[in-house]
């Protein structure tokens, strides 16, 4: 039999399809991913579980040999080989958040959605690559090494769930999961050319996510098509007893969403002047531009609105991100997480055993838990961190009021299309501007998605940012998934 | 110069909830059994040994249980709480943060009424906070290792901060007995010290007398004994005065109480104090307390030490210092109530058999209880017991050293009083016709001392009881005994 080309698979629907006729068994499909995956050179994932998944996949050639057809109801990702962001814990399998730091972590449980992704009949091909500890855009910030641009090897692949896109894109897996705290699910998705949905803040049980900063972590689908990341999130989404700040609300209908028309001559779609008026590549803004064009053609009242506070967004963001997560991240002490060096091992008082210990953090994160610690320290904490928080507030505001008067909202995802590597690595300043559009949904605890509208200049590509009130997941897979089917159309 | 102390003290109360406080781990031992009994690191899980990813969930009952705490200090409850992060690095901390309440704790501004002395006026103290926070793991240093014991960490903890209104070690000794005494009515904390269920640091500072501002002050942490607070504190006292007067300035530091030398060790200055940078605790949403539930943690409210004690004086003529005693503890407090129930169904007046049964739980079973260490509770002794030691005592048919003897008996067998007692022969002869005859042969034996007695010598009455006691046992109502030997004497000597 012909090896399979896995890049050939636009949705887990079709995949589906294929299991009904018989054309192969999960199994077979499975070992064509791992195959996949471990013949490509993008460094996409940092450890493989081919035997777990194997096991699991044989497992369900069982079930559909018996029950002949794929039992979608109840499985709704039966047989899929998807991808976990090495963020995301899973019991007995290693989990390193790209860091040296814990290069050996053998969890003793797995997160909350990793489970309901089981339970869901997927599984999981290996851990993919990121950012350390989740920090940066670019996914140059791995202990590991930084993972290729799925079609152009000399680019990066945004971050810093750069990994989860990679592989998405490159046909290494159907699906896969990463998380966004300031854009680190939908820019990468923009770069890779794939589907990423931050969901509401409390949306997804964020119960197993190695923390980088707690009150705008969350925990999204990547995927080849909206009603791939819509079945994914179906499965995932919901109230988890285990996390405290995940909400009592009832699982969104994201695939039914999907294939329900939205109402176009109702739909008010705000532009924000603020996104336009950043630093646009001339391709990002000509395609977006485009895809607001195909909104309007369809009915929908396109309305300016602004968000005046964004300007502070990513200075907001880089001092309650960085503040949370030094206090997040000193559980790495080397006593009872993290690397114990040969140093900090010898060191005869508690002081030098720490500054040993510690040092095994990469650079970036380095900066950030400093910065992080001098922001709370006392007498420095009125002025950076809650100040900081109360600007949080503000532009949180923002969005509330320009809710009043539009659905939804469209803008890029990011000034650029995906750049080189090594291009911005000597100045995190530059790098951290990158996120200035992805930042404000995190700080409002929106719901936002980056859907592909098309390629740049330079023939990379570039995507879409969707951003809906609280909880208005349905909609925006709503109006994603026509928009997808529209431009597929033309 | 006369100098004042200025004493605030800070109290961490172990909260008796099954399982800690963010983890479904168990929060305590088995009833019976103590912390030492439990393997190392056996009751946790991956929340409390700070796994990365896992996240913390309240449990409720530590709210309810600090809520109580407040009503019985007369806190207000704030209807909106919040949890903290308290960073600091040490190996007994998983997660390199402490969830602590900071600046909104769940109770604020309360007080509490103590009596320094019995004699002395009641004083109110002020509370200024309560909150609610996790404990840390312990750390083990042996065989040149340091091991980490999680066991307690996450364990529910209450940490009642006073005013700094105190002004003597007696006055914080009271505070302390009392809060003691609140917290273990409440049944919220067993408040077992041995254990480290009720811990103490101690604010110390002196002022000349009369003057308004504070001096240094001076912490001393985790003093774990009512009695080595004092000490620490009335030390602590007089070497501020020493520094003082020498001409020297107080340091501000942290300071421990070394309990075999009776004195205060610096451990720390205030330059290595440590920023803790506290923040809200993104994982953990605000804590919001509703009026209903206050008012139906109200409603549950047991008697509380002060009225019990209020009432053992009002209702049964109890001594204040007799009342103060009992209600030490709820235990105590019960364990008499009980007992003095048990009798009173045996028709003794309810006054007397309260006085007695206060003598015998102040004085013979509050010693063997101090002796041993043990709680009444845990101890042989029931309410039975101590309703038949008062009965027999009170009814004459045992002496009050047979009684005694009795009580070492039942507190180390458990056997019931009426059974010691016949076992032991302790019953007091109080039946003339039985002893009259050993009276007789005593005076007969005696010809001599018996003519010196007729003849105005009444001193010597004490001689031939002690005879006649001697001749059996021990057993003879002295009372009656000494009427008979007077009479006999006399009619002998008639004859």
């Amino acid at each position: 039999m012909k090896a399979l080309d896995t890049a050939r698979f636009q949705s887990i629907r079709e995949i589906h399809d294929a299991f009904d006729r018989g054309e192969f068994l999960p199994s077979e499909l499975t070992r064509a991913y791992l195959q996949a995956a471990q013949a490509g050179t993008l460094n996409a994932f940092i450890t493989f579980t081919e035997e777990n998944a194997m096991r699991a996949a044989v497992a369900a050639d069982q079930v559909l040999k018996a029950e002949k057809k794929v039992p979608r109801a109840i499985l709704p990702l039966f047989g899929i080989p998807l991808g976990l962001k090495d963020n995301l814990v899973t019991e007995g399998v290693r989990t390193t958040c790209a860091s040296r730091m814990l290069e050996n972590y053998h969890p003793p449980y797995s997160a909350t959605v990793v489970k309901r992704l089981e339970n869901a009949g997927a599984f999981s091909l290996g851990k993919l690559n990121m950012d350390e500890f989740a920090m940066g855009g670019s996914n140059e910030n791995s202990a590991f090494g930084a993972v290729q641009h799925p079609t152009h090897p000399d680019r990066v692949p945004g971050g810093s769930s750069g990994g989860s896109a990679a592989a998405v894109r490159a046909g290494q897996c159907v699906a896969s999961l990463g998380s966004d705290t300031g854009g680190s699910i939908r820019l990468p998705a923009s770069y890779c050319g794939v589907v990423g949905l931050k969901p509401t803040y409390g949306r997804v049980s964020r119960f197993g996510l190695i923390a980088f900063a707690s009150s705008l972590d969350q925990i999204g689908p990547l995927g080849r098509s909206v009603e791939d990341c819509a079945v994914l999130m179906d499965v995932m989404a919901g109230h988890d007893p285990l996390d405290s700040t995940s909400l009592m609300i009832e699982k969104p209908s994201c695939v039914d969403a999907c294939r329900r028309a939205p109402d176009w001559a109702g739909l008010r779609v705000g532009i924000p002047e603020e996104f336009f008026s950043a630093q646009l590549s001339p391709g990002v803004e000509t395609r977006v531009r485009e895809a607001l064009k195909w909104f309007e053609a369809q009915g929908a009242k396109l309305v300016p609105v602004t968000l005046p506070n964004s300007r502070h967004a990513v200075a907001v963001y880089y001092l309650v991100a960085v503040s949370e997560a030094s206090s997040n991240l000193a559980r790495f002490d080397g006593v009872r997480y993290g690397n114990r060096s040969a140093e900090a091992a010898q060191a005869s008082k508690l002081k030098d055993f720490y500054e040993h210990a510690r040092a095994a953090f990469g650079p970036e994160v380095k900066r950030r838990l400093i910065l992080g610690t001098f922001a709370l320290s006392s007498g420095y904490q009125d002025a950076y961190y809650r100040k900081a928080c109360q600007v949080r507030a503000l532009v949180a505001h923002d969005f509330e009021r320009a809710f009043q008067e539009v659905d939804l909202i469209a803008g890029p995802v990011a000034p650029t299309t995906a750049f080189r590597i090594g291009e911005k690595a000597g100045d995190p300043l530059t790098l951290y501007l990158n996120d200035l559009l992805t930042i404000p949904a995190n700080l409002a605890g929106l719901p936002a998605m980056s859907v592909p509208c098309g390629d740049g200049e330079d023939g990379l590509p570039v995507g879409l940012q969707l951003m809906g009130p609280s909880l208005s997941e349905e909609m925006l897979f709503s109006v994603g998934a026509a928009y997808e089917r529209g431009r597929r159309q033309t | 110069m006369n100098f004042e102390a200025v004493i605030g003290l800070e109290v961490h109360a172990q909260l008796a909830t099954d399982s800690k406080i963010f983890c479904g781990c168990p929060a305590r031992p088995p009833a019976g059994r103590s912390v030492a009994e439990i393997p190392p690191n056996a009751n946790t899980c991956p929340i409390c040994t700070g796994h990365p990813g896992t996240l913390p969930v309240l449990n409720e009952k530590v709210v309810d249980y600090a809520i109580l705490a407040g009503i019985a200090t007369r806190c207000s409850i704030r209807g909106k709480s919040v949890f903290a992060r308290k960073n600091y690095f040490y190996p007994d901390l998983p997660k390199g943060y402490q969830i602590s309440q900071y600046d909104e704790p769940i109770c604020e501004k309360g007080w509490l009424e103590i009596q320094a002395l019995p004699t002395s006026p009641d004083k109110r103290i002020g509370i200024n906070r309560i909150h609610m926070e996790e404990d840390a793991g312990k750390n083990v240093h042996a065989h040149g290792y340091s091991l980490v014991n999680l066991n307690r960490a996450g364990v529910p903890l209450i940490e009642i901060v006073s005013e700094p209104e105190l002004s003597s070690a007696a006055e914080a000794g009271a505070y302390l007995r009392s809060l003691h005494a609140v917290v273990t009515y409440l049944g919220i904390s067993d408040g077992n010290m041995q254990e480290g269920n009720f811990r103490c640091d101690a604010n110390v500072s002196v002022r000349p007398a009369g003057q308004k501002e504070f001096g240094t002050r001076v912490e001393i942490k985790n003093v774990n004994s009512f009695r080595f607070v004092e000490k620490a504190i009335d030390y602590e006292i007089q070497r501020q005065i020493g520094v003082i007067e020498g001409g020297g300035k107080i340091v501000q530091e942290t300071r421990t109480f070394d309990s075999n030398k009776n004195v205060t060790i610096s451990m720390r200055s205030k330059e290595e104090a440590e920023d803790y940078r506290y923040f809200p605790d993104p994982d953990l949403i605000p804590v919001r307390v509703t009026e209903a539930r206050v008012n139906r943690l109200r409603s549950e409210l047991p008697e509380l030490p002060d009225a019990v004690k209020r009432r053992f004086m009002t209702e049964l003529g109890l001594s204040a210092e007799d009342a103060a005693a009992l209600t030490s503890t709820r235990d105590l407090a019960l364990f008499f109530e009980e007992a003095l129930q048990a009798l009173s169904e045996t028709g003794i007046d309810r006054a007397k058999g309260a006085k007695a049964l206060a003598n015998w739980l102040t004085g013979e079973v509050g010693r063997l209880l101090n002796e041993s260490g043990v709680e009444i509770r845990n101890s042989r002794l029931t309410v039975v017991h101590l309703a038949d030691l008062v009965r027999v005592t009170l009814e004459g048919a045992v002496s009050s050293t047979g009684a005694k003897q009795a009580l070492s008996e039942a507190w180390s067998t458990g056997e019931s009083i009426p059974a010691v007692v016949a076992r032991l022969g302790l019953k007091q002869v109080s039946d003339l016709g039985e002893l009259e005859p050993a009276v007789e042969k005593v005076i007969a034996a005696f010809p001599g001392q018996a003519a010196e007695f007729r003849a105005g010598k009444e001193k010597l009455l004490g001689f031939f009881v002690g005879q006649v006691m001697k001749a059996t046992g021990g057993k003879a109502n002295p009372a009656l005994l000494q009427e008979l030997v007077a009479k006999k004497l006399k009619q002998m000597g008639d004859s």
